[in-house]
């Protein structure tokens, strides 16, 4: 190996290019398993919170599964396993239209909504009961007392393990590396094939996940301090 | 369904427990749960470390260490993955088992995990017990030795086992630099059948399920315990409040 030269990356516009579809992609798999999460978090919380009886003990069990199996033998599971079984039509549909980018959002979405959910639901559960009471008493029903005393009190107190979350779903958006999504984490190996310049293409590869961890850090610790700024302040 | 799995189980077992190992290196459930155990025996003496230096006075210790515990929270530990996987042959200059690769960055990524949970048990015990320790006599590392880190390692036992199951975990991702662990097993098994690739990976969820789940349990039961040990026993515990309402209403 020759001596230090990022230029040697940074300047041939292939490369580049490849770094810029791999961040793309990195984005398209993160923001989408991230919807896709906080969907299904906001409907387990409406089902546990429900008087439906079987709600709880179901999503405790989705819960149970998501947190206890690595991600990757999740994300193995949908892709080798769950796509071959579908039929016929489907898979020749999703083979067309990016299978592996597709699997790698319901992969990380359906794992990340088992934390999303119980961030959620320890942040509600830590209001007060007498907040539920007293918007009661003034008249508010269930729902409205939900969406205008509980809820934004719940989401404000659940917003730091949110953010926790919402950056290790990023980084583990890496991992569809392995069912061959062709994101951030594989496009520096496809460089560092092509280019051999294994240091200077990981410490690009790192510098880009470490900016974004940070922007997405920077970004909550602002929205946290938008949303209780005396507590921020304290803290 | 139920039959396919119940015979890939009867004819790979063996394999899926030790890989092929009388025949060829140690791997499968064995090497899985060997490379965990060896990560988390090897990480909290690290962790250890890297919390005394981010508590520490002197900015040069307290900088690096900060910087490395930062740059290993914000890049997914696949990329790291990648560095050990040609850093550590560069520095040792041999060819080096994959298995040490993987061991090597579990090492630094949970050490620098677990300094968290340190930190926060070390600060959490509140200053009194330091200053009474060094009014009592104690340098500043022997009252860490003596009084501060055995109160703040027993708190952190169920942390300790949380992160023994993310290690568990994370053993997985060692899959694309072959370490020949559980999820290898699974994909060779996967491999030498080709036709039942779902029935193959459920088996591998069921068994990371069976043993994280026990281990989450383990830990949610310890920290029950230390809780209830920590708070004293009941009687202790209202006395005061009691007495000191009593004051309280007395002086109104």
């Amino acid at each position: 190996m020759s001596g230090f030269d990022l230029s040697a990356i940074l300047s041939n516009p292939e490369y580049v290019e490849m770094l810029l579809h791999g961040i793309e992609m990195t984005f398209v798999i993160y923001i989408g398993s991230w919807l896709l999460a906080m969907t299904l978090a906001l409907l387990f919380l409406g089902l546990r919170f429900s008087p439906l009886r079987f709600g709880d003990p179901v999503v405790a069990a989705y819960v149970s599964y998501h947190r206890n199996v690595p991600t990757l033998v999740q994300l193995m599971l949908w892709y080798f396993g769950i796509f071959t079984l579908m039929p016929q039509g489907w898979i020749t549909w999703l083979a067309g239209h990016n299978a592996e980018a597709i699997f790698a959002i319901i992969g990380l979405g359906l794992c990340q909504a088992a934390y999303f959910s119980e961030d959620l639901r320890s942040g509600l559960r830590s209001v007060n009961p007498g907040q539920m009471e007293a918007a009661k008493a003034l008249g508010h029903s269930y729902i409205s007392a939900m969406r205008f005393v509980i809820m934004p009190q719940g989401v404000r107190n659940a917003l730091p393990p949110l953010i926790n979350h919402s950056v290790s779903l990023f980084k583990n958006s890496s991992l569809a590396l392995v069912i061959g999504a062709s994101e951030l984490t594989h496009a520096v190996k496809e460089i560092e094939n092509l280019s051999f310049r294994t240091f200077e293409i990981y410490l690009v590869g790192t510098v880009l996940y470490l900016f974004f961890s940070l922007l997405i850090m920077t970004g909550g610790a602002y929205l946290s301090m938008r949303a209780d700024p005396a507590r921020s302040a304290r803290a | 369904m139920i039959n396919d799995i119940i015979a890939i189980i009867k004819d790979y077992w063996l394999l899926l427990l030790i890989g092929q190992y009388p025949n060829g290196p140690l791997g499968g459930l064995a090497n899985t749960l060997i490379l965990s155990a060896l990560s988390i025996a090897l990480a909290f003496p690290v962790s250890i470390l890297f919390a005394l230096a981010r508590l520490s006075k002197w900015p040069m210790l307290r900088w690096p260490v900060t910087a490395l515990v930062y740059v290993t929270r914000g890049v997914p530990l696949l990329m790291l993955i990648l560095w050990s996987y040609f850093l550590v042959p560069l520095w040792t200059g041999a060819d080096v088992p994959s298995f040490v690769t993987m061991l090597t960055t579990l090492v630094v990524y949970q050490g620098a995990f677990l300094s968290e949970v340190v930190r926060a048990g070390i600060v959490a015990l509140g200053h009194g017990q330091m200053e009474a320790a060094r009014a009592l006599g104690h340098s500043y590392l022997g009252a860490m030795r003596y009084i501060i880190l055995p109160q703040a390692l027993y708190n952190m036992i169920p942390s300790i086992i949380s992160t023994f199951v993310s290690t568990i975990k994370d053993t997985t991702l060692g899959y694309v630099i072959n370490v020949p662990d559980l999820t290898f097993a699974a994909s060779q098994v996967n491999n030498q059948l080709l036709t039942q690739p779902f029935q193959v990976f459920l088996i591998l969820a069921i068994v990371y399920y069976a043993i994280c789940w026990s281990l989450t349990h383990v830990a949610n039961r310890l920290e029950r315990r230390i809780a209830r040990r920590r708070a004293g026993p009941s009687s202790l515990r209202a006395a005061p409040l009691v007495a000191t309402s009593k004051i309280v209403s007395e002086q109104l």
